[in-house]
């Protein structure tokens, strides 16, 4: 199976042609079962692959390369430092821990998913538009994962880009879904510019953009380049990152995503697109443990976001925006594990957060599939009795994100606060704003489900009456990911607590030569103690939603009116993207109009002036020719007439004046011949 | 014998005041008088060198031209006839159709 790894990503792409071609005189069950199909045989594939890999001798370095073909031959040239490189871009596939970890992770959930978007879009118009940029994703993502180079990975980046432009705007007879898909490439785009001139200067630099052979550069002692270079590069990478996992200042983009339908917000804007940032910066490794100062960076916006986000979280009504600040958050979670240098543990919370985020998304489908389109909590509440599968369902993901043990987000958010804590690159004040997160995150979570099952029923009349569990296509992935967000933890248990850490030990090679906490540096005890203060705000926070949202629900509002000013800056979202529209989309817009206003004037004006000029030359001619040209034939003739006046006194008509001429004539001849 | 001067002289002088009747006078009958006067002042010189030549050649030719007026005459009159039937004035002045 190794040896046709390639084949990962085709089974989906097979399913996208066929339902991008001919998907419409389909019927419904055929687009499920190729499609949900495909990608089934995709997880199983990659699941013999890692079967494999596990087995592969030690001398293999625990890395896997199939070289495809060479794709950009570039040919030799003169590095920065003066030595000659010769750049060969292939397209190729590569299996390491990391790339392991990310197939199972993207097929696994890409699956499930898939299962469940067969009952969530069943009465949906284009069923098989969406299981076709669905498939397109599920391969875009597989390259990126599975490319053994920048510039493929880059391929996959800007495919998942374009998919998840395209649903987003699914529901494209919506005017805010065809905005939110724009906004989104959009802001993507210019993270990706971003990357882009990262990788170019990784060109100069390394001449090379495979991993392995800028890992092997990094980490080699002897390789002596300027300073600021790696720095720049890492920054430029990581801005690319910001804008597709959707950190500060390039995160707008991910709220507005909503408007896609539920299983594209959990499997592209949870599960796996989001975590393509982090899976970039962790095979950037080698790349970033040369440079402190990225790393800062990486981790001063990881864990700004964390808290930025949650802070927003805490008071919005749509659940499904809840869940989309939550990402943000949790994804400002993963950066500063990398930032502090805790690469591996970054990954393993992608992995846990990738089973109850979806979870989660998915249970949110459900519950608005059961209130028949409605998203708005505040007119849900009690349905605990009515939806009990997914309610369960739910209170599992919510215990996993706030890190309630021994659930799986207790054991990749704890290892974070730790390192954070307790790392080389770590620092107090990063590990205080990842604690404060982890209560805010509790908190709002539980406010989410205490307002949407709990208490009193505050659900509409008639909305009422449809509500129903949803089918088993939806059910059975709620389950599976509730199982593995129970499990999950299980495979990463930390050696503190008496676990094997079997998970940070698969990661290893990837991360080697990364300084990783030393053992006996601060002791197990404050491990223990880090881990049991976490745990209780987690509870703490679970408390006071509960107090607020069950016990005494009127609290809320008056919670909110006393906070004023406040309620209304985190309810209006920091005012950002008033304040982005203000600073640059309009000003973007400006620079259109007054190009337009340009081309409309000078350009349009300057083609119609030739027009003009053209016309007046015409004129000037006519002008020249009646006046210049008539008037000196007409004065040549004026002038005849004029030489005539002499003439015509002497034709009286009187014969006698004749008679004189004729008499002087002969005088004057008559004396002429007397006298000559 | 009158010397042949003085015929000349005459003859001369009477085709003087001819032509100055016929450029000057307005009457055209006046003017048909002037032409007679013209030729038989020609007629007077014709006679003076027949007599100073001894030769009768001068004589025949004289009366050419005396029929000739005569002929002359009579057409001119004609003439003055038809203008006066069209223009209703025997006035020389008022006679000109091919003024410009």
């Amino acid at each position: 199976m190794l040896d046709h790894i390639w084949l990962i990503p085709i089974f989906p792409i097979i399913g996208a042609a066929i339902q991008l071609l001919v998907g419409r005189r389909l019927p419904n069950k055929a687009v499920s079962a190729v499609c949900v199909g495909l990608p089934g045989l995709s997880f199983l594939w990659a699941v013999g692959c890692f079967v494999q890999f596990l087995g592969l001798p030690e001398s293999s370095h625990h890395l896997f390369a199939r070289h495809l073909y060479t794709w950009l031959p570039a040919g030799t040239f003169h590095l920065s430092n003066g030595s000659l490189a010769n750049l060969n871009i292939n397209v190729g596939m590569q299996l390491d821990p990391l790339s392991c970890v990310m197939i199972l992770v993207v097929t696994g959930v890409g699956f499930l998913i898939h299962v469940y978007s067969i009952g969530y879009m069943a009465h949906e118009g284009g069923y098989y538009r969406f299981f076709g940029y669905l498939n397109l994703f599920m391969f875009s993502m597989l390259v990126l994962v599975l490319a053994d180079n920048y510039l493929m990975m880059f391929v996959g980046w800007e495919g998942v880009g374009l998919c998840s432009y395209l649903l987003i705007g699914f529901y494209f007879l919506r005017k805010s879904a065809c905005d939110a898909g724009k906004k989104a490439f959009i802001v993507n785009r210019i993270g990706d510019a971003a990357f882009l001139l990262g990788v170019m200067l990784m060109v100069v630099t390394f001449g090379t953009l495979d991993y392995r052979s800028i890992t092997e550069a990094a980490r080699n002692p002897n390789f002596h380049v300027a300073g600021g270079v790696i720095t720049a590069i890492c920054i430029l990478l990581f801005i690319g990152a910001t804008g597709k996992s959707a950190q500060i200042p390039l995160y707008v983009w991910l709220p507005d995503a909503m408007e896609g339908p539920t299983p594209v917000s959990a499997l592209i804007h949870a599960a796996t697109m989001v975590t393509a940032g982090v899976y970039m910066v962790a095979r950037s490794n080698a790349l970033f443990a040369l440079s402190p100062k990225a790393l800062a960076w990486v981790a001063g916006i990881g864990a700004a976001t964390a808290i930025y986000a949650a802070t927003i979280g805490l008071v919005q009504n749509d659940i499904k925006r809840v869940l989309a600040y939550s990402t943000v958050s949790q994804l400002g979670y993963m950066f500063l594990a990398c930032g502090v240098g805790a690469f591996g543990a970054g990954i393993f919370h992608l992995m846990t957060h990738a089973f109850f985020k979806a979870l989660l998304f998915l249970g949110a489908g459900s519950v608005i599939h059961a209130m028949s389109g409605e998203q708005d909590m505040r007119k849900m509440g009690a349905l605990k009795s009515k939806i009990p599968v997914t309610f369960w369902t739910m209170l599992i993901a919510a215990g996993a994100i706030s890190g309630l043990p021994p659930l799986a987000g207790f054991v990749s958010k704890d290892e974070i606060l730790w390192q954070s804590f307790a790392g080389p690159y770590g620092h107090t004040l990063l590990w205080a704003i990842g604690w404060i997160t982890a209560g805010l995150t509790a908190f709002y979570m539980f406010r989410l489900i205490f307002m949407t099952f709990w208490g009193e029923s505050r659900v509409e009349p008639e909305v009422a009456h449809h509500i129903h569990e949803s089918p088993r296509s939806m059910l059975n992935p709620l389950v599976t990911l509730a199982i593995l967000s129970i499990v999950g933890g299980f495979i990463g248990w930390p050696k503190s607590l008496g676990g094997g850490d079997w998970f940070g030990e698969f990661l290893d090679p990837v991360f080697e030569g990364n300084p990783a906490v030393p053992p006996h540096a601060y002791g197990h005890s404050m491990e223990w103690f880090l881990m049991g203060l976490s745990v209780v705000t987690a509870v703490v926070g679970i408390g006071v939603a509960y107090r607020m949202y069950v016990q005494h629900p009127a609290i809320a509002d008056r919670v909110a009116r006393a906070a004023g000013w406040l309620y209304n800056l985190l309810f209006h979202k920091y005012y950002i993207d008033e304040i982005y529209d203000a600073l640059f989309v309009n000003r973007v817009k400006d620079l259109g109009s007054s190009l337009a206003a340009f081309d409309l004037g000078v350009v349009d004006g300057g083609v119609n002036g030739v027009g003009w000029a053209t016309r007046m030359s015409g004129e000037i001619s006519r002008l020249w020719d009646a006046w210049v040209i008539d008037g000196l034939v007409n004065i040549l003739g004026l002038s005849v007439k004029i030489m005539s006046y002499p003439a015509k006194i002497v034709q009286t008509g009187v014969v006698q004046n004749y008679a004189w001429f004729i008499t002087a004539g002969v005088v004057v001849f008559m004396f002429y011949y007397m006298f000559h | 014998m009158i010397p042949t001067d003085y015929y000349i002289f005459l003859g001369t002088g009477l085709f003087i005041i001819g032509v100055i009747g016929v450029l000057t006078r307005r009457n055209v009958l006046i003017i048909l008088m002037s032409i007679e006067l013209i030729l038989n002042a020609v007629n007077i010189n014709l006679m003076a060198f027949s007599q100073y030549f001894k030769s009768v050649d001068g004589q025949v030719f004289a009366i050419f031209v005396i029929t000739d007026a005569a002929a002359e005459a009579a057409v001119g009159l004609g003439l003055i006839i038809a203008l006066f039937r069209n223009k209703e004035t025997v006035n020389a002045d008022e006679i000109d159709l091919l003024k410009w």
